[in-house]
């Protein structure tokens, strides 16, 4: 069993310690938020947070997160209220939807560590992930607007 | 006065070398200046050369902010950055992908548990230096990280340099063996660390 | 036709409304003559009002992207006179009723679902609106046209009914056979836009994909596909596959061997240790290398006639310039961000499947046909797709039969997972195709003469789904075949030589306006530079006969100062093309580094008749605009002994978000017939990149991907 606190729940997983934490998470613990886009760390679909971290899941081992905190895009926030959440609805960012978790939990990384990103910094951060739909444009404009929410006294 | 003070440094760990090696204790950093010799010491350098142009080192030897990518040294895609401390920045971090072991396939992230670039104020750039550029960068201590001979000779063992004989499904290894490697690393440097012409 | 006719009304068990239409040729709905369950879904309606005042809209499309969850209810609340988050939206099962109102069957495709529609779901909502209105005067004796209705609710003199409390009475009533829909003065939504109504579930994990299926019970399989197209297993070994944990089952099913398992990872890692001999078949003889000096030499030649007028040959002969070009476009994977998937459930004479695809009614044919079971009795969901982009409708179903295939062979429900490599290596790609182009031009540069041949393989010859393979497919020559520029040619000539291949191909996003637009935008830029005329004043001269054209052509102009002096370093390049009826002109502006090319900076305009849902328009413009960027930078799928060679992202990139450029979308005012909007930007994106190109290097660039082509600055 290993064992791991996947959004503030602990949770034990009969896993082998080799299987990846996209599987566990997705196939084990049944939160399907969390994308399989490419497997090899290509795409950021599967980008969960390790201990804060924006990691790939698709290639981090479940061993690498026993006794760590996982945080999954239906953790991001209580209510679908993170400013980004937000700000993704406010500027229409999701077209087919299916990249935009992971997009999420990357931007969310990049607010916490820069409130004011530049538009170098978003490229920066966000270039991991890919949308075939080609939301890029859009989820500038929301971190940018994220931002300034966040600023404004939103809670994060 | 600082030459002096170098010198006598060498001497002390020199001594201390012949004491291990005469125990057979082969504890890394305690290696002597055993004797000046430009040739072989230049000779030693160019075969260190190739390792270091080699994919598996300059890759995260990078002359700009970004690693470079498979054996033809492509910028990395998604153009991760160096950040301050060389770990990547934001949702871009290096052990993001980069796991503590290689990940199992071809194209996956090499991996290590300390995966890293040169941190920002000392970029310890290999990409287009030329020999003699690289061998003065290597031993100049605002340049390598304040490594004096004892901690550069260390560094053949480092576990990030070692990776690069480890480096996953797919990928070219450096030219020689990591012992040939380390054979020459280390002769170049006790025997002066002397610069090619060139 | 009289599509009034057409609507049906009826009530739900527990008293609701539900609003149906069906086509002049459907059976009788069978649905609407018996009760449907209280609560449930209601397969064939559009509109149902529950008595609960829930209104749910059902789509006859599929949402993949491109907001048809948010137009459709956004029509058909115009009508109904609702605000739009009091809808709850669904996607429609299988029924005649969801056919599409042109194409006659169900399907999602073409850039069509917002036109194809915009009187089918007004229609309904007026209906609905119509019978509610109906109900609340004879509920409170107030005459009919002293009732209005707002936002849910009827006002009948000084009473007010919700639609929920009238929706019983309602449903008693005749439908009308005559209703009037809202003149656009009274638009509250059309034309003006709205949020979207997935965005909530798409931001929080919510919303659901075929690859999200679970239930108890259900395995995940995985396929060893054959490495060359057309392979067959010759044997197979599944003894160290048997032994992964967590591997239940190991099956053969046509074209592959399927390892079935507990999870994902077990069935990966499963099909990692299966070993397989494969029987390759003759499709080893395919290589990228020698197909395309096949398709060159054949291009040379005088294709099947598309289009033809005068004699261009003998007018290239006279005419006092000569341009010659010849493009070879590769075979492209659509990689949407999903990868395939299907689950599928057979239960004796039953089966069940949930997939994302844009062709439900034919995925239940085939299914029907390979169960022998009857169509009824295969009942579709339609989970989101996480893009589609043309792959996810094919007339053969493959991925759908797949599953159907492991669901049999096992007797267990599965979800038949691909993995990105083998939605890259599995083929339904955009054809590979080449263009050779001569044209003539005349002492003013203008062109006199115009021979074009194109070579590649029929998409729908080899679909099959609309009857025997045509001599000419329209989708081969679409975009040269009608160009507005071969219009002003007096002596011209359209060839197409269709070609054979083991590689199976299928519509990619705006299909063969992919590889058209390029040839002709390239060109008739090569033919500006010819002539010594500024590539949109030449442009505008060729398409003065061509409204639509030069409105997109001319907005866009004006908008990113195409003659204002650009920033030293920086080029542009322009390109104008129609595709699903809507005109799209782009300029785009880069800059060359490090010999690649960097773009910076795409202004877009789009006539497109009216725009439903403007914001909509303008994503979907940006959405084709950086597809089209991916596919002119990076889009190569090469063959070797018949074998794919890319396998991943990090072979056959996508644009990333540090190369997507600064996007202007500007919409034409336009009252011409509505066009579509999800392929429209693709088309002329690459060919206006590589013109901007030209403009730094004086280079022409005739083979995609751009990225084989090392870029010089001109000095």
């Amino acid at each position: 069993m290993i064992s791991l606190t996947v959004n503030g729940q602990p949770r034990e997983v009969a896993a082998d310690p080799n299987m990846p934490l996209l599987w566990v998470i997705r196939d084990l613990l049944g939160l399907t938020g969390t994308k399989f886009g490419c497997g090899v760390a290509q795409c950021g679909a599967c980008t969960v947070h390790l201990n804060g971290e924006a990691v790939r899941s698709c290639v981090t081992k479940v061993s690498r997160a026993a006794g760590q905190q996982v945080t999954t895009i239906e953790g991001l926030s209580t209510n679908n209220n993170h400013p980004l959440q937000l700000a993704w609805q406010e500027a229409d960012v999701p077209q087919c939807g299916y990249c935009q978790s992971g997009q999420l939990m990357s931007a969310a990384v990049l607010l916490r560590e820069n409130p004011n990103p530049t538009d170098q910094d978003i490229d920066d951060a966000m270039s991991g992930n890919i949308c075939r739909c080609g939301t890029y444009p859009r989820i500038r404009a929301a971190i940018h607007q994220a931002a300034k929410m966040h600023q404004g006294g939103a809670k994060s | 006065m600082k030459k002096l003070i170098f010198i006598s440094l060498v001497l002390f760990t020199g001594a201390l070398v012949v004491l291990s090696f005469k125990s057979g204790n082969d504890e890394p950093g305690s290696y002597p200046v055993i004797r000046k010799d430009s040739v072989a010491s230049v000779k030693a350098f160019k075969q260190v050369y190739t390792v270091l142009m080699s994919a598996r080192c300059m890759n995260c030897h990078p002359a700009g902010n970004v690693p470079l990518q498979g054996d033809d040294n492509h910028l990395h895609t998604m153009l991760p950055q160096r950040g301050i401390d060389g770990k990547g920045v934001y949702a871009m971090k290096c052990a993001n992908c980069h796991q503590p072991t290689n990940t199992p396939g071809l194209h996956t992230p090499p991996g290590n548990p300390n995966w890293h670039l040169p941190p920002a104020n000392i970029k310890m750039v290999f990409q287009g230096r030329t020999p003699r550029q690289l061998a003065k960068q290597l031993i100049d201590p605002n340049q390598n990280g304040h490594k004096d001979i004892k901690k550069l000779i260390e560094h053949a063992d480092d576990g990030l340099v070692l990776s690069g004989w480890n480096p996953g499904e797919g990928r070219k290894l450096p030219p020689m063996s990591h012992a040939a490697f380390k054979k020459a690393w280390i002769t170049w440097l006790t025997t002066g660390a002397f610069a090619p012409s060139k | 036709m009289n599509r009034r006719n057409f609507i049906q009304s009826g009530a739900i068990l527990g008293g609701g409304l539900l609003i149906s239409f069906t086509i002049p040729q459907a059976n009788k709905l069978s649905a609407l003559a018996k009760p449907v369950a209280a609560g449930g879904f209601t397969p064939n309606a559009f509109l149902n009002i529950g008595t609960d005042n829930t209104v749910t809209v059902t789509l006859s499309h599929v949402e993949m992207g491109q907001g048809i969850w948010t137009t459709l209810p956004m029509l058909l609340a115009e009508e109904l006179d609702v605000d739009l988050d009091q809808i709850i939206v669904r996607h429609g099962g299988v029924d005649k009723a969801y056919n599409h109102t042109i194409y006659g069957i169900q399907i999602t495709g073409g850039s069509s679902s917002t036109w194809s529609e915009f009187d089918r779901y007004r229609n309904a909502g007026a209906t609905a609106r119509t019978l509610l209105t109906q109900a609340a005067a004879q509920r409170s004796g107030v005459a009919v046209t002293n009732c209005k209705t707002e936002k849910g609710f009827v006002l009948a003199g000084d009473k007010k009914f919700s639609y929920g409390e009238l929706a019983g009475d309602a449903a008693k009533l005749p439908a009308p056979q005559q209703v009037t829909l809202r003149p656009p003065s009274d638009w509250k939504y059309i034309g003006k836009g709205s949020k979207r109504v997935d965005a909530q579930v798409k931001t929080n994990g919510e919303a659901k994909f075929g690859m999200d299926m679970q239930f108890s019970g259900l395995l995940t399989a995985m396929v060893a596909h054959a490495p060359v197209f057309g392979g067959k297993v010759k044997s197979f070994d599944a003894t160290k596959a048997k032994a992964v944990p967590g591997v239940q089952q190991v099956v053969e099913i046509p074209g592959g061997v399927a390892v079935i398992a507990d999870h994902f990872w077990a069935a990966q890692q499963g099909r990692k240790a299966l070993q397989v001999t494969w029987d390759n078949g003759p499709g080893t003889a395919l290589n990228t290398t020698s197909q395309t000096i096949a398709y060159k030499r054949l291009a040379a030649t005088k294709g099947v006639s598309a289009q033809a007028k005068g004699d261009a040959d003998a007018a290239l002969a006279k005419s006092a310039k000569h341009i010659s070009a010849e493009y070879v476009f590769a075979y492209l994977a659509h990689a949407p961000m999903e990868p395939l998937n299907c689950t599928a459930k057979i239960d004796g004479d039953h089966c069940e499947i949930w997939a994302g695809t844009q062709l439900p009614g034919v995925d239940q044919a085939n299914v029907a046909k390979l169960l022998n079971m009857k169509p009824e009795n295969i009942k579709i969901n339609i989970p989101f797709l996480g893009g589609g982009f043309g792959r996810r409708a094919t007339p053969a179903s493959d991925f759908v039969i797949e599953a159907v295939h492991i669901a049999k062979a096992s007797g267990k429900p599965v979800k038949m997972v691909w993995t990105r490599e083998d939605d890259m290596k599995s083929g339904y790609y955009r054809p590979f195709f080449v263009h050779n182009v001569q044209v003539g031009l005349d002492e003013k540069g203008m062109p006199m003469a115009w021979n074009h041949n194109i070579v590649g393989q029929s998409i729908m010859g080899e679909a099959k789904m609309f009857g025997p393979p045509p001599p000419v497919d329209d989708t081969s020559v679409e975009g040269v075949k009608g160009s507005p520029y071969l219009n002003t040619v007096p002596d011209h000539y359209v060839g197409l030589h269709t070609t054979k291949e083991v590689v199976p191909i299928l519509w990619f996003r705006s299909v063969g306006n992919t590889h058209t637009a390029y040839a002709m935008e390239t060109i008739v830029d090569e033919m500006a530079y010819a002539a010594g005329q500024d590539p949109v004043d030449y442009r505008q001269t060729l398409l003065k006969s061509s409204p639509r054209h030069l409105a997109a052509l001319n907005l866009v102009a004006a908008k990113a100062n195409w003659k204002t002096k650009l920033a030293p370093g920086r080029f542009k390049g322009v390109a104008v093309h129609e595709a699903f009826g809507s005109y799209v002109a782009i300029i785009a502006e880069v800059s060359i580094v490090d010999n690649a090319v960097r773009v910076h900076k795409v202004d877009c305009a789009i006539d497109c008749g009216l725009a439903v849902n403007p914001d909509g328009v303008k994503a979907q413009m940006e959405s084709g605009i950086i597809f089209g960027l991916t596919m002119a930078l990076y889009g190569e799928l090469t063959l070797k002994d018949g074998q794919v060679q890319q396998n991943n992202f990090y072979d056959y990139r996508i644009a990333r978000m540090n190369e997507s450029p600064e996007i202007n979308v500007y919409i034409v005012d336009s009252k011409e017939k509505m066009g579509g909007a999800g392929e429209c930007a693709v088309p002329p994106t690459a060919p206006a990149i590589v013109n901007a190109i030209f403009a730094a290097t004086g280079k022409r660039i005739y083979n995609l991907p751009i990225m084989n082509t090392k870029l010089i600055k001109q000095a």
